[in-house]
């Protein structure tokens, strides 16, 4: 596992200021050597990357999996930098404005050889604070994006007022209250809000709460970085603005829905969450759930990506700790009665 | 594949070559093996080709960058790099660039019995012929393997969807042979009357050329990259199994409704196959880093390498024009030439 070279995902609408995440993250003094895949050379300028041009090639897989689609250009380029794994300790992907994330996440797990080699270490989602409430009407690639992400840098927050602000973030959380986010200006962020997140790691699924509502030890400023602005919304965020103001929005196509329960019963539920996915796949963008089977004295976490799903047996519940099934859908036209029966179905 | 041929003999009771192999330290991962004027040559993904019995003469033939593809004739090695540049290397150790797209990746790369050469970068293939006038042509996607037909000067293009027949100096449009999903390599049988692809969804897909019959050719547990055909036509040997698998093409629609042969089974995936330039044998590399010869007619195995997972799978082989040498190479650098004992 530590031996697969990390891969992130770098996506955001057109003009929100990737390209900018992107040569402060190649340019800040971290010692590491990254390979870049874009989609349009001379944008970023570089010295001791690897940049390797891509051409978005999405396809289709003949596995009888009607959303599994994967970059067939990124499996080549991957195939080739492998030859020189020892050149970079890490792979970004650059995708273009109009991207849909999924192919991209879902070629790391459908292609053999390279998921043998790579690991997606998160889907990174640059959203322009002025003018993502207005491209979440008018663009379902923005909206994607939004859903898709393990990470938000909600950028250029200097062009916009508190309320503004506040308005973009709740409509941001009406779609994904899971993301990690990050107010930034000119995409400052500190490496480590972006890189290793490790967020398809079924080990660090540790708990499943919308980020904006969990409060903890989690928490942590990046005041002590030099970018006043960036600020780390995540797990265990408990300023002000976020339970003071934050305005609850309802998105009508895209939605979470989380359910939760006691224990599960394994025959039920794996029927149950294949059937599903194979059937709502195309509508479910993101899956995740942590599940206490019957008789199991290990917690059950899985993630998945439309279809495509990665479960296993995890640590052991602790003594006192509640053994509460939990289950996390982020998608379109999700129906959530639907969702709540068919998972109270698999009650133990 | 159905079955239907007894498990070759266990490695272990193996007569064994292994003294007959010379080591060459290579340094890097082992894109290609051939033996331009004789000599055995390595190219590196490090961007450097190793000339020589010991790999003694280093060539920086993609300085500063790495060879992504290479093919190679009697006479030289050509190159393919992620620095753009196509780079002839003859056998007295000079280098050639034959073109150069600017940094853009080399993705593909053949040559042709006469001297012509043709390479892809994205779904531009540029073919060269021997005069060196060279033509363009755009795939309908990424161009992802190209062959040359055994006579006549004509590319096999392999993409997303098909392949593709293109003769460079006509005008007429390239014949397509199409089926859907991602075509990997192609390759074109040696008399002329199959094409053959490999695809992402781990099967083999077949064309008889004359009527365009599909032939599909399934059961692999992984992708095929490596093809070798037999030096009597008669025979494909492929990777991508836990055992050479060799389809018989010598019927009229080749391997139809007929099982392949599954030479050196072994508890380790097949990752380059190369068929003896004068007898039918094969010479099979594994994953694992263990290089076997495996007779066709009975199955006879003869050892040439262990298994070495520290110097990783074998990505390279190739035989002399003799077939009294065979060289191979691995992912993690390691590399050795078999001389067969007189």
């Amino acid at each position: 596992m530590s031996d697969k070279i990390p891969v992130t995902v770098l996506t955001g609408y057109l003009g929100a200021g990737k390209t900018t995440l992107l040569n402060r993250i190649l340019t800040e003094q971290h010692g590491k050597k990254f390979a870049v895949i874009v989609n349009e050379f001379g944008e970023i300028g570089i010295d001791n990357d690897l940049v390797v041009g891509a051409d978005e090639e999405v396809f289709e897989m003949n596995n009888g999996c009607i959303c599994c689609t994967v970059r067939g250009d990124l499996i080549r380029i991957i195939e080739g930098l492998m030859k020189r794994r020892g050149k970079f300790d890490a792979i970004i992907v650059e995708t273009t404005g109009l991207a849909d994330p999924a192919p991209v996440a879902q070629t790391f797990f459908v292609d053999e050889d390279v998921s043998q080699k790579a690991r997606l270490d998160a889907v990174v989602t640059v959203a322009d604070a002025k003018w993502l409430s207005a491209r979440l009407k008018d663009a379902p690639e923005a909206k994607n994006q939004i859903a898709f992400a393990d990470v938000i840098i909600l950028n250029k927050t200097d062009l916009v007022t508190p309320d503004e602000l506040a308005e973009v973030e709740a409509r941001i959380r009406a779609i994904n209250p899971y993301a990690t986010l990050h107010r930034t200006q000119r995409a400052a962020v500190p490496l480590d809000a972006v890189l290793g997140r490790n967020a398809f790691d079924l080990d660090r699924i540790l708990s499943i709460e919308p980020a904006f509502l969990e409060e903890g030890d989690g928490h942590h400023h990046d005041h002590d970085h030099d970018h006043d602005h960036d600020h780390e919304c995540g797990p265990g965020c408990d300023h002000d603005h976020h339970h003071g103001g934050l305005k609850h929005y309802h998105d009508e196509h895209m939605q979470s829905v989380a359910l939760r329960l006691g224990e599960v019963d394994p025959e039920k539920f794996m029927p149950w969450i294949n059937e599903l996915t194979q059937r709502e796949g195309p509508n479910i963008l993101r899956s995740k759930g942590i599940l206490a089977f019957t008789n199991e004295p290990k917690r059950f976490v899985f993630q998945g990506v439309h279809m495509i799903l990665d479960g296993d047996l995890q640590r052991d519940w602790k003594p006192g700790e509640a053994r509460e099934s939990r289950i996390v859908f982020i998608g379109r036209d999700l129906d959530r009665d639907a969702l709540r029966k068919g998972f109270e179905a698999c009650a133990a | 594949m159905s079955a239907g041929f007894p498990p070759s003999k266990p490695a272990q009771g193996m007569t064994s070559l292994v003294q007959n192999v010379s080591p060459i330290a290579a340094g890097a991962h082992v894109i290609a093996a051939a033996f331009p004027g004789d000599a055995p040559a390595l190219a590196l993904a490090d961007g450097a080709v190793l000339l020589g019995e010991a790999g003694e003469r280093r060539i920086e033939a993609h300085p500063d960058a790495g060879i992504l593809v290479a093919a190679a004739d009697r006479k030289s090695f050509v190159t393919g790099g992620d620095d753009g540049r196509v780079v002839r290397i003859g056998a007295d150790g000079v280098a050639e660039t034959l073109a150069d797209e600017k940094g853009r990746w080399i993705d593909a790369l053949a040559l042709a019995p006469g001297g012509a050469l043709a390479w892809s970068t994205g779904k531009r293939v540029t073919a060269r012929d021997e005069k060196g006038r060279a033509r363009a042509w755009d795939a309908p996607s990424t161009a992802q393997g190209l062959c040359f037909a055994p006579k006549g000067y004509r590319l096999a293009v392999s993409h997303y969807n098909g392949a593709s027949l293109w003769f460079p100096n006509a005008e007429t449009p390239p014949e397509k042979l199409e089926w859907k999903g991602s075509h990997l390599d192609v390759t074109w049988s040696p008399d002329g009357r199959f094409v053959v692809t490999s695809m992402q969804e781990n099967t083999l897909h077949g064309w008889r050329v004359a009527d365009k019959k599909d032939m599909r050719m399934s059961g692999y547990p992984s992708k095929t990259r490596s093809f070798s055909w037999a030096h009597d036509g008669q025979w494909l040997a492929t990777s991508g199994a836990d055992a050479a698998i060799v389809w018989p093409f010598a019927a009229k629609d080749g391997p139809m409704g007929k099982a392949p042969r599954e030479c050196g089974i072994r508890p380790a995936k097949v990752s380059r196959v190369a068929c003896h330039p004068g007898a039918l044998v094969v010479a099979v590399g594994y994953e694992d880093g263990f290089v076997l010869l495996c007779r066709l007619t009975d199955g006879a195995e003869l050892l040439v390498r262990k298994a070495d997972p520290d110097a990783g799978a074998i990505t390279a082989l190739a035989w002399d024009r003799t077939g009294r040498k065979l060289l191979f190479g691995t992912e993690g650098g390691a590399a050795g030439l078999l001389s067969l004992p007189a």
